[in-house]
């Protein structure tokens, strides 16, 4: 179990706080026990493709805050995905009832100069600049490459200013280079809001956070039913309700790769509980999801109602299913806990996964708890997986497998990774939404979707005709795992 | 003095990522943090194309490249790209971390093209400067590094011209409008290098960049410190028409610049002029009455927030060929000092008998607020970027996005330089008017 040390600035990375990583080849079984045993090590890569950062996922859980502003301490292209996330914060307020309004981001335009002289003056002046634009409840500030090589002092900067300004003004240290985890993001995203917005319990609440992106709200039936209320947190929250989250009653996690750091925190520092089994896909795996929130709540005879129900609702119809997709096969590719929950929801659903892509792998949670692994409860219900590659969106290695596996349908779930399903001609689906395959209802959901994907043929069958190929034949022909570990020349991911 | 960005309009240096991506058969290398091609194609990406976004090979930065340098990273990942993917042409850019450590990439490059192998680079650190500036940084590089030692045999052909007109993928129509404005200038009777997208020879026509007759910079300033450098190296001349040519005014004139310049028959561009402009009025003069007769309000004034290109070319476009006139002007691509007069004295004479005032502001936020204090009488036009949805909206005005972020916009092959582009513009523009009735 890790311990939250709400005094440092900084969170401690993934790969050094967990024990994370970005490179395995081999089963799920052997991954989970290697995990559970404390005997995973990183595998480098000697060639790679660009993945992703701890700065743009520190914004994207920042950046829906109706009420506080964000800077970004950094050159001006570090911004390239604010108007992305505006996009996804404008149309979860249609999806919420929520009045009209753009996020408020702001660049401090790093030029040479301050990565010579020091940037400091150029971030108290941006502060003081958003401060009398926007007037929000607070600032933060994400820190980039540029800045933590220059060695700014982010965290005086925004304590003066705090001082200077009457708001949290709340330093979040992501520099992209500090850690290959790019989820390490959303830990220090949390560890800023924990830090410097979150404040004591006043009272116990019958509030549950719900630690999720911005996904649907599923959770409001099950819950009021429990006597509680939903909190959906980070997006769509004020300053004014965040200060709160400490009085809930539990926080639920939706996928642990993204809460696992907010779980602990809060667990840890405030006595909030998190729900430590993971989370509820595929049908066992909701069941003792739904007994483990029922534990906690304390609403067991409730509970056991709402599976029973379950069961009778989902069942029959799930054996209906499970005949339309005998002898289907599926690959994943996926961030770590959800593309786990994928599986499983795949499996339930009678297909044969062949393998999977997924993007890192936690070996623990913050929780220090086994029972939060996906992956453990996947090999456990519904047995071990071949195929299964950590890989942090080398495109390279998963056109490889994708062209030896051949699977019927292909299961993807960030950007950029899509188009090489439907360029080798197979379905492909990618859904947003991470909450529509939650709980027994999710599993029917899911396979709707899933249905119609592999019955449209069509534009993948032409679409596959007509593409082109950047992977060059000789690649093709390899070992999908050629460029990992092996004889190494440099550390290289 | 805060020189604060709110809703960036433009990125990095390393930005220019994008050229590379716009060359076919090319792909960039990166030499930089990992997340920083993600934030670029955000911006400026239009999905993976043949070997860009999730493919783009990278070294991914970490603490120890920064500690101790990450130059044998880099050429594990460069030894690798050779082999995994499938280009001719293969550029290393760095981000901000190789360029403040300072790896020696020169070097790196050198090896392998001292190998035979089709390796150039260039220093992009973001922070250096924006995607604009490192665009010409980049081309320059390929041209020193590349162009130069495949020199495509023959010399100097008359006829032949390179344009640099527009920033590939910075400009969200770049390739429809090198399309356009390659289809007019060989109507001219010249043999156009376009050098980017669909409608260009690839990597052949870069070979050919030394042996053109002239160059043509059709835009405000970006392409001039290539124009210049090619000048220089090989001595060719060149012509500079300051804005995107949009419309059947501004692209004859183009034309007759360029058919002076390069001294071509002149009967032959004549001829093709006339055509298009036939065309080109014959649909302007169908769609005259809509615009004289509609009665329910179509926009009467416009607001630019564009890159200076763009905002000139479409402010003389609207104020001659379609009536709307001007109300405030804002030019976003942080233009250098040394050429904003310019800019001014286009501003200055958008017509025989009318200008217009021109700010040079990057920030979208302090723009936002200036046109919002504005007297908002008539219904106005906003020629902006994804930004200027919510502005629009609060307006009532109509919004055509021009600028990145695109993010409501499809973009595929549209262009509004040109003829052909000057009738897309009222397309766009009257379908978003229309689309307002119900």
């Amino acid at each position: 179990m890790s311990t939250v040390n709400l005094k440092s600035p900084e969170v401690v990375i993934r790969e050094v706080r967990l024990g994370s990583i970005t490179g395995f080849q081999g089963d799920a079984e052997k991954l989970v026990k290697k995990s559970h045993g404390g005997t995973l090590e990183d595998v480098p890569r000697r060639f790679s493709q660009c993945t992703g950062c701890s700065s743009g996922q520190a914004f994207c859980q920042l950046c829906m805050i109706p009420d506080a502003a964000v800077i970004n301490h950094a050159p001006i292209g570090c911004m390239g995905d604010a108007e992305g996330f505006n996009f996804v914060y404008r149309e979860g307020q249609v999806e919420r009832d929520l009045p009209r309004s753009s996020g408020r981001y702001f660049s401090t335009n790093i030029d040479e100069s301050d990565t010579i002289f020091g940037g400091t003056k150029t971030l108290q002046d941006a502060i003081q600049t958003v401060f009398e634009r926007v007037h929000p409840h607070a600032i933060f500030v994400t820190t980039s490459c540029a800045s933590g090589i220059t060695g700014d002092d982010v965290e005086s900067v925004t304590r003066e200013m705090t001082e200077k300004l009457g708001i949290p003004v709340v330093a979040c240290f992501c520099e992209g280079f500090k850690s290959k985890i790019w989820t390490t993001g959303f830990d220090s995203a949390y560890h800023a809001i924990v830090r410097g917005i979150v404040k004591p319990p006043r009272k116990k609440t019958n509030q549950v956070n719900i630690i999720n992106f911005w996904g649907s709200h599923i959770f409001d039936g099950l819950l009021h039913r429990l006597g509680y209320e939903p909190r959906y947190i980070v997006a769509f929250s004020t300053i004014r309700e965040l200060e709160h989250i400490s009085e809930a009653a539990a926080s639920i996690q939706v996928c642990q790769t993204l809460g696992t750091y907010l779980g602990a925190a809060l667990e840890q520092v405030y006595g909030v509980p998190e729900i430590k089994t993971s989370p509820g896909y595929g049908v066992e795996g909701t069941d003792e999801w739904l007994r483990e929130l029922g534990r906690v709540l304390d609403r067991r005879d409730e509970v056991e109602k709402i599976i029973a129900e379950g069961h009778a609702r989902v069942l029959p119809e799930l054996e209906k299913v499970r005949e339309q997709f005998q002898g289907k096969t599926a690959f994943v590719t996926a961030g770590a806990a959800h593309g786990h929950a994928l599986i499983a929801v795949l499996r339930e659903l009678g297909f044969d996964v062949k393998g999977a892509a997924i993007f890192h792998h936690d070996p623990v949670y913050d929780n220090g708890c086994e029972r939060s692994d996906m992956l453990a409860r996947d090999v456990k219900d519904y047995g071990d997986i071949q195929n299964f590659n950590v890989c942090n969106k080398q495109a390279f290695e998963l056109v490889n497998l994708l062209k030896r596996t051949k699977p019927d349908i292909f299961i993807a779930r960030h950007g950029g990774m899509t188009v090489w399903g439907a360029k080798l001609g197979i379905p492909t689906l990618l859904i947003g939404d991470e909450q529509l395959s939650f709980g027994y209802d999710g599993i029917l959901r899911y396979a709707e979707r899933i249905a119609e994907t592999l019955d449209n043929t069509e534009f993948v069958t032409n679409l596959a005709k007509h593409s082109t190929m950047p992977y060059t034949k000789w690649w093709l022909e390899q070992d999908p795992y050629a460029f990992l570990g092996g004889d190494m020349v440099v550390e290289s991911y | 003095m805060s020189k604060v960005i709110e809703q960036p309009r433009y990125s990095c240096a390393l930005g220019a990522e994008q050229t590379v991506v716009a060359i076919r058969r090319a792909v960039p290398v990166l030499h930089s943090g990992p997340g920083c091609c993600n934030k670029i194609t955000s911006l400026i990406g239009q999905g993976e194309a043949y070997a860009g976004g999730s493919t783009i090979p990278c070294t991914n930065s970490n603490e120890r490249d920064v500690v101790f340098g990450g130059v044998d990273k880099l050429r594990s990942v460069v030894k690798g790209a050779l082999q995994v993917i499938d280009a001719d042409l293969y550029v290393i850019l760095t981000g901000c971390t190789a360029s403040i450590v300072g790896d020696d990439i020169d070097s790196v490059a050198q090896e392998f093209r001292s190998a035979g192998k089709p390796v150039v680079c260039a220093e992009t650190g973001g922070f250096k400067t924006n995607n604009y500036r490192s665009h010409e940084t980049v081309v320059n590089a390929v041209i020193d590094q590349y162009v130069d030692a495949h020199r495509a045999e023959g010399g100097v052909q008359k006829g032949l011209v390179n344009v640099f007109a527009t920033v590939p993928y910075q400009d969200p129509y770049w390739n429809g409008n090198l399309a356009e404005l390659k289809r007019v200038l060989d109507g001219i009777g010249l043999k156009a290098n376009i050098l980017f997208g669909q409608e260009s020879g690839g990597l052949p026509e870069w070979k050919n960049i030394p042996n053109a007759e002239f160059n043509i910079v059709a835009s405000s300033w970006v392409g001039l410190g290539i124009a210049e450098h090619l000048k220089k190296k090989y001595g060719t001349p060149y012509l500079h028409f300051p804005y995107l040519p949009v419309g059947g005014l501004e692209t004859s004139r183009f034309l007759r610049q360029v058919a002076e310049f390069g001294k071509l028959d002149k009967k032959r561009a004549e001829d093709f002029i006339g055509r298009e402009e036939r065309k080109f009025y014959s649909f302007l003069e169908r769609m005259a009455d809509f615009l004289l007769e509609f009665r329910y309000g179509l926009p009467r004034r416009f607001y630019t927030i564009l890159d200076a290109s763009y905002a000139v070319g479409f402010a003389k476009y609207l104020v001659n060929e379609l009536g709307i006139l001007p109300a405030r002007q804002f030019v976003v691509d942080n233009t250098p000092e040394e050429f904003r007069d310019e800019v001014r004295g286009e501003f200055a004479h958008l017509s025989d008998r009318r200008s217009a005032p021109v700010e040079f502001e990057t920030d979208g936020g302090v723009i936002q607020q200036k046109i919002r204090e504005d007297e908002n009488k008539t219904r106005a036009l906003i020629l902006g970027s994804g930004w200027d949805r919510d502005l629009a909206k609060d307006l009532n005005a109509d919004l055509l996005i021009l600028s990145v972020p695109v993010e409501y916009r499809l973009v595929l092959n549209c262009g509004y330089a040109g003829y052909n582009g000057g009738l897309r513009v009222i397309e766009d523009l009257y379908d978003r008017v229309l689309g307002t009735y119900r």
